[in-house]
């Protein structure tokens, strides 16, 4: 009896002498996390590396290397050129509409009033609603024919039915609009950015501002925008990724079109490698991406860094 | 200027102000609904103010979604969908966040932005080699794609997010558990985890959100109505040739939106603490 009691303790405490060194355990409770992204994250990006140095296309899969032509090729292009233009203004153009309105929008909900828990989930509603479904709302409203923009302004004797704006028909127009319903989607990300960030700077600091007379505006340009710099940085570099490599506003409004105007780079990628197939090439205009990113990256690593020390 | 005068200037402009940006944000989801109700005659009538009902309210549209479409197919499917993903996320990222939150040193934090910065690598970037990874397993047309790979943003996303509560759960606690006995799996699963449910309920709404949101690899992979999620559904097969039915598209957008609006409202800031790594402190 002794004798089983002291081997059945023994054994246990070998069991538990491995799953109680951090040592151990930590590596093993990680490990999937990792394998699983280095998995369906890693290797595809490799293979999305070499299909753009590859002659590979759905028709024809060989992975026959052919160096950097498929990058010379697409630079080549007018298309390509025009779609990088467009890739930059559709960026750059909504993620500054969305910044100013969502810098507005934090000053006014930042007072308390009556109804303010509603109208933040109301100004929300743009940035929390699928993207793809909110975008099909903006297609309705900008309708060739029956446009509730046309029609109000029409009402209002702003314009006349015979000139109403075809708005995703005219190649400017078009941009103007997959510009401005992307800041539109990206606007209530900012606000609740720029709240978070001021209602984290301490009250003494404000305080102390005001005591040494700081006015309105210098205590929001020099004391508080200095302060939450970092989480509006870390803010405007998500959104900057996530709008320079989406495709879904841009195909579901117009499909880059008309005749390429409002073309951005993922929706090339799309219709280059999916749609016709030619996969290498499509690789090719995706990886163009990459530059970019790896820049936005290093910022947001230094920022990230900052706040340890 | 009086003082009373200066102060209803004053206050007008703040509730002007709050007005327009409520106006801005939310109009498309008022034409979303009010157009989801309509009738096609008060829709497609231009004599008709557009703002309000002409015609009674009607549920045809609503009615042709789930008799005439695949509509509540759809839901199904990113139900299913969702619930996969979100078993396959905390199976791997609560230990994950939980280790890194533990390791000590560069090391741990070195790991865990590694990992967050896998989310930052788009979809439009991966879904040619994807797509190849998902012929050779013989799951190209299939929802099942999607449970695979979904998790490759979710899973940084939670492991980021499930990371940063943890920190926060003092290490008294495990230790407590293990001076009475326990090993640290076991204090790990008898202790931490029951305290951390508020935090693994925030990663399970977010990630069960971020695969309706998804477009970009739905799109890619899935070409058969039976296969197609909500988002990909409502957005893609309602059109037919160059018809659009409004009405249904509406009403089958505004059923998906509304469900994800509440979720991210209710959750929305432990969103932010999540997605800025406490950037500020």
């Amino acid at each position: 009896m002794v004798a089983i009691a002291e081997k059945l303790t023994k054994r246990r405490s070998t069991f538990r002498f491995i799953l109680d060194r951090p040592a151990v355990l930590g590596p093993i409770f990680v490990s999937p996390a990792i394998l699983y992204v280095l998995a369906l994250v890693g290797a595809p990006f490799l293979l999305a590396v070499y299909y753009s140095v590859s002659a590979y296309t759905i028709y024809n899969q060989s992975y026959h290397f052919v160096g950097l032509r498929n990058f010379f090729q697409i630079f080549g292009s007018d298309i390509f050129r025009t779609t990088l233009l467009n890739t930059f203004i559709f960026t750059f153009g909504s993620q500054i509409i969305g910044l100013i309105l969502g810098k507005f929008g934090a000053l006014l909900l930042l007072r308390p009033f009556p109804g303010r828990k509603l109208v933040r989930a109301l100004i929300v509603l743009p940035w929390v609603v699928p993207v793809a479904l909110a975008t099909v709302a903006w297609q309705w409203m900008f309708d060739s024919l029956y446009s509730v923009i046309n029609w109000t302004m029409i009402a209002l004797n702003v314009i006349d039915r015979s000139d109403a704006p075809n708005w995703l028909g005219n190649p400017h127009l078009a941009m103007l609009c997959v510009t401005v319903v992307n800041a539109w989607r990206f606007f209530p990300f900012a606000i609740v950015i720029f709240l978070a960030g001021i209602t984290a700077v301490p009250q003494d600091v404000i305080d102390a501002a005001i005591v040494d007379g700081a006015g309105f505006w210098r205590r929001n340009y020099q004391i508080i925008l200095p302060m939450i710099a970092p989480i509006v940085v870390v803010g405007l570099i998500f959104g900057t990724v996530f709008t320079f490599t989406d495709l879904s506003i841009v195909y579901l409004l117009t499909k880059g079109g008309p005749v390429n105007a409002t073309q951005v780079l993922g929706n090339l990628g799309f219709q280059i490698g999916i749609d016709s197939g030619d996969v290498s090439h499509g690789a090719a205009v995706s990886l163009v991406m990459l530059p970019f990113l790896f820049v936005l990256v290093i910022v947001l690593l230094r920022f990230i860094r900052r706040r340890e020390i | 200027m009086p003082r009373p005068l200066a102060t209803a200037v004053r206050e007008g402009t703040f509730y002007s102000a709050v007005v327009f940006f409520v106006v801005l944000a939310a109009f498309p989801f008022y034409w979303m609904l009010i157009t989801a109700f309509k009738t096609n005659s008060d829709l497609y009538d231009l004599g008709n103010i557009p703002f309000w009902f002409n015609d009674p309210p009607t549920l045809d549209h609503i009615r042709y979604l789930f008799d005439q479409t695949m509509f509540a197919r759809w839901l199904l499917n990113s139900f299913i969908i969702g619930v996969c993903v979100v078993a396959i996320t905390l199976a791997t990222s609560l230990p994950a966040g939980y280790s890194l939150a533990r390791m000590t040193g560069r090391n741990g934090e070195a790991l865990g932005i590694g990992i967050f910065l896998t989310y930052l690598v788009p979809p439009t970037l991966l879904f040619l080699p994807l797509s190849r990874v998902i012929t050779v397993l013989g799951l190209q047309n299939s929802m099942w794609s999607l449970i695979l790979v979904y998790p490759t943003f979710t899973i940084p996303f939670c492991t980021w997010l499930l990371m940063g509560f943890f920190k926060a759960v003092p290490r008294e606690i495990e230790e407590a558990a293990i001076v009475d006995g326990c090993s640290i799996l076991g204090a790990f699963v008898k202790m931490v985890l029951p305290i951390s449910l508020p935090a693994i309920l925030t990663a399970v709404i977010f990630t069960f959100t971020l695969t309706l949101q998804e477009f970009v690899y739905a799109l890619t992979f899935i070409s058969s109505s039976a296969q197609k999620t909500i988002t990909l559904g409502v957005t893609t097969d309602l059109i037919r040739g160059d018809v659009y039915y409004w009405g249904e598209l509406m009403a089958g957008a505004l059923i998906a939106a509304i469900p994800v609006a509440i979720a991210y409202n209710l959750f929305l800031d432990r969103f932010i603490v999540g997605i800025t790594g406490g950037a500020i402190k």
